[in-house]
């Protein structure tokens, strides 16, 4: 097995008696852009902070470039971090920003003023050099702050958090900038995030979080096609991956499943069930993607598992390009993702698609994965 | 906006009240530029008649405080001495303190925090003689250099808190990064936190420089005919004249030992204003 240009092997953090990640094995390749996503206290920082040499490593080892940096100080580990709140320093302009860690690493005057030139002009940010980074916008700052990481040609970035303090549409236009810095460069990057749309957007990989346990690691479509666990089913996705209760049967010969609704019960195929059929009658909870809920005009045509059902609408809710349309399923209030100009109305029957190819299955008790 | 009696008798207070603060000082500036016999025949609170520098002329550099007549000018260069380095060092100290305990943790610091606090509450008395024995242990003893130390140890004390408490609020971050960077323990202090640290050095200064300045009970207790502060050295003058007791000149040595702290409030004062401002802005 080829060494990993990033290697986390093993690696525990526990503070005192409090255990914040559990053993955790994750190997980055170069080139790549891993994102830890998870909710707030999931381990995901702490492990990015123990990549960095900024918090200790309890147990394990992390490498870079074959090289185990347990012991190395942050300056020496050939990385770079971007924060979340810029931590840029206020006496400084943004030159001298940009410049201290060069200058840190002791790199002559005239080599600095050349990588500078160089950073500003691949930022857009030669005009605000002379600035204090009190004078300057949100967006602005987060750019020096990457600014300040790409002088170092560093073998690894960190991005912890970068874009959480910017406004929504801000949000949007740097994350393609990130985006397009990574395939520009293509050095190595590990993102930290709570926002599971940046990282289905930016990740070539990703790490689902949670309790301090990865839950998953898998390209983005792994992820979000073929979720391990309800966990990283209902992580990631907005709206999330609609969960409710089921029964295996059996149905013309095959798996499917019967779903109660609010008037009765529909049963559906289930493809990907097909070798439970010595599971039949057990409780599963089903997992189905709004997109392969929806109304038969925008179902997924190239499925070969369509499944026409009249259901009762709960409510709608129309975002535009979309209408969010509640259905009862299973005694869970499930939404499907209809097309915008939709016909569905609250309190009546609308024709509802089941993508059955796309439907999961997980089992109630241990919340893993069936099929 | 009219102005309604109630607010007329509130100002008339106030500026009542203004003119009773003031009068000390008015009294004071008035009889030092006054020959000594407007004085003594009774007319304290009217202006000079003629007036005259010769007091301040006196009280600089003729008075006889000590054994030789040389006016009140060595004390006050001794109290310089004394109070620069004093002020500085304990500043100094007191930010170093202050970064290291908020972004340098380590087990028992809120403890050793708290029993550096614990130096603010010692009363000076105290500790007079256990100093004085640890003065004549390091040789220090009626030096300027042993009044620097004694006020140091106690300044340290202060400063640390007002160092402590504004760097706990200051971004920790920043100094994640300059680790990253690849700035050490001291460079991260010069470059990152110094600089950033103007309204609370400003603080700190003002703090220190009055109480040390206007000390007398160290400067009286550990200090010689060589090493007396200014406020010791006044006293001296005032207690110890032989004869006709020479207010004017009194008067004018008073001024003279409060003018540096009236000086470090009106000049350091208005940076400590910028420094608050410009903090306030969005940052």
């Amino acid at each position: 097995m080829t060494q990993a240009f990033l290697n986390i092997d093993k690696v525990t953090k526990a503070y005192g008696a409090v255990q914040v990640l559990n053993e955790t094995n994750i190997a980055v390749q170069k080139g790549e852009f891993l994102v830890l996503v998870g909710p707030s206290g999931c381990g995901k920082s702490t492990l990015l902070n123990m990549i960095a040499g900024l918090e200790n490593i309890t147990s394990g080892e992390v490498s870079i470039d074959g090289r185990v940096v347990n012991d190395v100080p942050p300056a020496d580990r050939n990385i770079a971090m971007v924060f979340q709140s810029y931590a840029l320093y206020p006496n400084m302009t943004v030159r001298g920003n940009i410049s201290f860690s060069m200058e840190m690493h002791k790199v002559p005057k005239p080599e600095r003023e050349a990588k500078i030139a160089q950073v500003a002009e691949l930022l857009q940010i030669t005009h605000l050099l002379d600035r204090k980074p009190g004078q300057l916008s949100g967006g602005q700052r987060q750019r020096v702050a990457m600014g300040r990481a790409l002088t170092r040609d560093p073998a690894v970035f960190l991005f912890d958090e970068p874009l959480s303090n910017l406004d929504a549409k801000l949000r949007v236009d740097m994350r393609t900038e990130i985006k397009k810095l990574h395939q520009k460069l293509g050095t190595t990057i590990v993102y930290v995030t709570h926002d599971q749309v940046e990282a289905l957007t930016l990740s070539t990989r990703i790490a689902v979080m949670f309790g301090g346990d990865v839950q998953q690691l898998g390209t983005p479509e792994e992820v979000y096609n073929n979720p391990a666990n309800m966990f990283v089913a209902g992580f990631m996705g907005s709206p999330a991956m609609n969960l409710f209760p089921a029964e295996l049967i059996e149905l013309n010969g095959a798996v499917g499943v019967k779903v109660v609704t609010a008037g009765g019960f529909i049963t559906l195929p289930f493809p990907h069930g097909a070798h439970l059929t010595d599971q039949i009658g057990r409780e599963i909870v089903l997992g189905v993607r709004p997109e392969s809920m929806t109304d038969p005009e925008s179902a997924d045509h190239d499925s070969h598992c369509l499944e026409h059902v009249d259901l009762p609408v709960e409510l709608v809710e129309t975002t535009g390009a979309d209408s969010f349309v509640t259905i009862l399923l299973g005694g869970k209030e499930c939404i499907g993702r209809f097309r915008g100009k939709s016909t569905a109305t609250a309190g009546q029957l609308t024709h509802v698609t089941f993508d059955m190819t796309r439907a999961v299955a997980f089992d109630p008790k241990t919340e893993q994965r069936l099929a | 906006m009219t102005l309604r009696p109630a607010r007329i008798l509130l100002y008339a207070i106030l500026g009542l009240f203004c003119l009773y603060y003031l009068l000390p000082l008015y009294v004071m500036l008035v009889n030092s530029v006054k020959p000594l016999q407007e004085i003594t025949s009774g007319g304290m609170m009217e202006l000079p008649q003629v007036w005259t520098l010769a007091p301040w002329h006196n009280a600089w550099s003729q008075a006889q405080v000590g054994v030789e007549a040389t006016g009140l000018k060595p004390y006050f260069l001794n109290s310089l001495l004394m109070v620069v380095p004093a002020v500085t060092i304990a500043t100094v100290l007191g930010a170093l303190n202050g970064y290291v305990l908020t972004k340098w943790r380590f087990r028992g610091d809120t403890i050793l925090f708290g029993l550096m606090l614990f130096g603010c509450f010692i009363p000076f008395q105290i500790v007079l003689i256990p100093m004085a024995r640890s003065l004549g242990f390091l040789n220090l003893s009626g030096t300027v250099g042993g009044l620097i130390f004694v006020h140091v140890v106690y300044g340290i004390s202060f400063s640390t808190l007002y160092f402590r408490n504004y760097y706990s609020a200051f971004p920790t971050e920043l100094v994640r990064a300059a680790e990253i960077d690849g700035a050490g323990f001291f460079t991260i202090f010069w470059r990152i936190l110094v600089p950033n640290s103007g309204p609370i050095a400003v603080v700190c200064v003002i703090w220190l420089f009055t109480n040390i300045w206007n000390d007398f009970l160290f400067g009286a207790s550990f200090s010689d005919f060589s090493s007396q502060p200014m406020t010791v050295a006044l006293n001296n003058l005032v207690q110890s004249s032989t004869g006709e007791k020479e207010y004017n000149v009194h008067f004018a040595g008073a001024i003279m030992a409060a003018l540096p702290t009236l000086f470090v409030y009106i000049v350091a004062g208005r940076f400590f204003v910028r420094g608050l401002m410009s903090g306030s802005v969005k940052g």
